[in-house]
């Protein structure tokens, strides 16, 4: 039962490229300024979001019969806040280093928009199986976008990447600071938009051709 | 309300601040206070012994948090009369901490005083200036925490809408860390349930803005239409959750966590309109089509988070 006969492959796609939470919808930025200061924070941030994606989107698809229409968002909001505990329970008690490093922003994840918009635009429309491969799609988009934002700051400012030296020397230490994040990630965005305008550019110069 | 009562009022809760800031634990020691960064100074009621100072060694401070380290004193001074003590560390101490000292068998004029055990913590009244101000600036949750940015990047387009956000958001804001303090200490704490935490702020969170923006709705239909739109958008920001989840971990009592929402509150609104009056001018502004939008505003509040660095490290009181 999927809508406009889209592929699987497709759902999946759609979360890592048009609807990238980080560089395309610009939602739940706070981690990815906050804590992007190396790339393993990114993977283990991403790993978490992912678990908490899929689980409350697997949730939500198998009782999506039994709720009623206006009281969607509280349930939504619950049953996120649900896995969220768990997450960071699990991760309290078998990760405490980790847990250390991601400080607050795991217990966060409650309130990262794009979880809820999952939830409202697709698994409440949408069987199990399709709803987990959106889940997938929309969880490691936001662990690849982590993961790029990490290793650019990681790379910059220690010229290691997983605390594996690659470069053997520091290239600019500023992107150590904390405050390094809004740059990287305006930046970021920048270059997006500027592959975006120049293929625009080229597409449009072809058609008159 | 006219003046007087509201004079009674304010001097009730002068009186009862002013209760809650002494604190004494033993008969003979009448004041423990920090002075500098690593000196702590305590009062007695009259002279103690030059051979018991002297044996400062078998003196016990720690941070009340954690009792297993030990802090060393590098060494110890008397005032003339020997009724106040300074004591020197080795490190500069983390003053924003209670530390504990034991002083055992205290020696005054040949008789003991028996074995104290004090707490040293910073005034009342500084300390929560400090975490109002702490809250607001040193700490500024957009800026130096980096939450709530959702939010700071959405309705920042105009002055007016950043005006109007960051007034909602204050007073909900400090309603819901204050009803989050009671449900944590009177129910979370005594049940042991501290690990639904997440779940009863995120509900409470929701049951706030629902309430707030009913009974502005009956109440006032113009102020309303006016903030109406921002209430359903203060659910969305890490700063709503990320307050009362400080506060339980940090365990605040009541004044305290009123100042740590009060201070949350106004500096977000610092930040959104600080950032508002930029790009009201940058939208003017002649910027590569690029950078246009989203990137600008992330370089900006780049640029404000590194002076707000300058604030890092200062402590006042």
């Amino acid at each position: 039962m999927l809508e406009n006969n889209q592929s699987y492959g497709n759902i999946f796609l759609n979360g890592i490229l048009n609807e990238n939470p980080i560089f395309r919808l610009a939602l739940s930025m706070c981690p990815a300024v906050g804590i992007s200061t190396n790339m393993m924070n990114g993977l283990l941030m991403g790993i978490a979001v992912i678990f908490v994606q899929v689980c409350s989107s697997l949730t939500i698809s198998l009782v999506k019969d039994f709720i009623h229409p206006r009281i969607r968002i509280p349930t939504y909001t619950l049953t996120i806040a649900t896995w969220v505990t768990v997450t960071d329970l699990v991760l309290a008690a078998f990760f405490p280093v980790a847990y250390k490093s991601l400080g607050i922003f795991v217990r966060l994840i409650v309130v990262f928009c794009f979880i809820t918009m999952r939830l409202d635009v697709f698994a409440r429309k949408n069987s199990v199986f399709p709803s987990l491969i959106d889940a997938l799609g929309m969880g490691f988009g936001f662990l690849l976008g982590m993961m790029a934002i990490g290793g650019v700051r990681e790379l910059m400012g220690m010229g290691t990447l997983f605390g594996v030296d690659v470069l053997g020397f520091r290239p600019l230490l500023f992107f150590v600071l904390p405050c390094s994040g809004f740059f990287v990630v305006g930046f970021m965005m920048a270059i997006f938009n500027y592959t975006e305008i120049v293929y625009n550019r080229r597409k449009k110069a072809r058609s008159f051709a | 309300m006219n003046r007087s009562t509201l004079i009674r009022w304010i001097i009730c809760i002068c009186i009862l601040m002013g209760c809650t800031a002494c604190d004494t634990e033993h008969r003979f020691v009448k004041r423990t206070e920090f002075k500098k960064t690593d000196t702590i100074v305590i009062r007695f009621a009259g002279p103690v012994d030059e051979a018991w100072i002297n044996n400062f060694k078998s003196f016990r401070i720690n941070e009340q948090p954690d009792p297993d380290i030990i802090l060393t004193i590098d060494r110890v001074e008397a005032s003339k009369d020997r009724s106040t003590l300074t004591l020197f560390m080795k490190d500069p101490l983390n003053q924003s901490n209670p530390h504990q000292v034991v002083l055992p068998e205290i020696m005054s004029e040949g008789q003991s005083q028996g074995t104290a055990v004090v707490s040293v913590k910073k005034l009342y009244w500084g300390n929560l200036m400090s975490i109002l101000i702490g809250a607001m600036f040193i700490y500024n949750y957009v800026f130096v925490k980096y939450l709530g940015l959702c939010v700071y990047l959405g309705v920042t387009q105009k002055k007016s809408t950043a005006v109007g956000m960051g007034i909602t958001f204050t007073i909900v804001i400090i309603f819901s860390t204050t009803i989050s303090w009671f449900l944590y200490q009177y129910i979370l704490k005594p049940f042991q349930i501290e690990f639904l935490q997440i779940i009863v702020f995120i509900g409470l969170v929701s049951l706030t803005v629902q309430a707030v923006d009913t009974i502005l709705r009956k109440v006032n239909p113009i102020l309303f239409k006016e903030f109406g739109v921002y209430l359903v958008l203060i659910i969305s920001s890490c700063l709503i959750l990320a307050v009362p989840l400080i506060m339980a971990a940090q365990n605040y009592d009541f004044f305290e966590s009123l100042m740590l929402s009060t201070g949350a509150g106004l500096g977000f609104f610092i930040a959104l309109f600080l950032m508002a009056c930029v790009r009201e001018r940058i939208d003017v502004a002649p910027i590569p089509e690029s950078y246009k939008g989203m990137p600008i505003a992330f370089i900006v509040s780049g640029l404000f988070a590194l002076s707000f660095m300058g604030f890092s490290g200062m402590s006042i009181f």
